[in-house]
């Protein structure tokens, strides 16, 4: 495999080492002098003095081979942007994996077509949310490009769903019950399945059938 | 009504550009990170000022972006005037979208995506070529 990791700080160091580590062909390339001397010293050759968003370095890095996969790690949105679609775009990268620093510039990522994108805010806001929820509907996981996510809801007495089967709920189309956590024990939700209080159940949908879900599990 | 065009970033391109365009008649707004760059546009600026980054929605919004004629990502960042072009161009349907791209091979490469690539050191470029060119003509 051969991989360009662009952007030279804490994360791209490290996936540098660890694809370095694992005999898989990478350069990275960090714009800042300083860093990139230091840097240089631990993966010599592998190093590359340059701003990632002009075409002369990336070609320098090798993007016109094209690489297996560029990593688009900087501390900048904008730019892992435009590093993301000038990879893609001009020189048929297939596979570009970009940084969101700022949750809030996702959705310039998901409307440019910028994806998968890694955004450890959000992340670590989601491992938050499930460890203490302070909602009673939790984002597990979110499939961007599918349009789905994997919720999880906990069921209270006051769920208007407590006693009814799955196939009695009302669920719009474009969601799904996909098991039920009951005393320890998950099973798959079946048409047949039951929902008592304490159930933990996760499902499955598409995001904007959210307050659909919400409504028919939790009553608001 | 008056045409509305929002400028992004108030360095000295944007704040001459936000008078220039204001004297034609346009409905500028100014959208600019930092405070004191707007002092740039003198103190008899009358038109409206958004403080804040021009890839944050919320700023694009309170400028009025959905309602504009024209939208000119003019800060001295060529990725976040290429972001914020597209932003506006895709997101917000803005008729006419002009974008300040220092590089001219970031300007090549994203000539044609619905709105116009400005590049001031191209036009440089071109400009002291043609310079050189004319000064040939003459002295042969």
């Amino acid at each position: 495999m051969f991989a360009i990791v662009i952007g030279g700080g804490k994360v791209g160091a490290n996936v540098t080492r660890s694809l370095a580590e694992r005999d898989q062909e990478v350069v990275l390339v960090e714009s800042k002098a300083s860093r990139a001397d230091t840097l240089e010293s631990e993966f010599g050759h592998r190093v590359i003095h340059g701003d990632g968003t002009e075409l002369y370095v990336l070609e320098q890095a090798g993007v016109t081979r094209p690489p297996d996969i560029v990593v688009a790690v900087t501390g900048d949105d904008e730019d892992n942007l435009v590093i993301a679609q000038l990879c893609r775009e001009r020189y048929g990268v297939e596979k570009v994996i970009a940084r969101v620093n700022d949750p809030r510039n996702q959705a310039h990522f998901d409307l440019l077509g910028v994806t998968p994108t890694v955004c450890p805010t959000q992340r670590i806001m989601a491992l938050i949310e499930h460890e203490v929820p302070q909602h009673a509907l939790v984002h597990l996981l979110e499939l961007r490009k599918e349009n789905l996510e994997i919720i999880e809801v906990e069921i209270d007495p006051k769920c208007p769903c407590v006693g009814k089967p799955v196939n009695e709920l009302g669920l719009p189309t474009g969601a799904k019950l996909i098991s039920v956590l009951r005393g320890g024990v998950a099973e798959i939700a079946m048409s047949s399945t039951v929902l008592e209080v304490g159930d933990q159940v996760l499902a499955i949908l598409e995001p904007e059938r959210e307050g659909e879900v919400r409504k028919v599990l939790l009553g608001s | 009504m008056g045409m509305k065009v929002v400028i992004i970033g108030c360095g000295r391109v944007g704040a001459a550009l936000a008078h220039s365009l204001a004297d034609d008649g346009w409905n500028v707004v100014v959208v600019e990170m930092k405070e004191e760059n707007l002092s740039r546009l003198g103190p008899d600026w009358r038109h409206p000022l958004v403080l804040g980054h021009g890839m944050d929605e919320k700023v694009l919004e309170k400028a009025g972006v959905a309602t504009a004629d024209a939208l000119i990502a003019a800060t001295d960042g060529d990725n976040t005037n290429l972001v914020v072009a597209q932003v506006a161009v895709q997101r917000y349907k803005v008729p006419h979208v002009a974008a300040r791209i220092q590089d001219p091979a970031r300007a090549d490469a994203y000539a044609g995506r619905g709105f116009e690539v400005v590049s001031p050191v191209k036009m440089a470029i071109d400009g002291l070529a043609d310079f050189a060119r004319r000064a040939k003509g003459d002295g042969g």
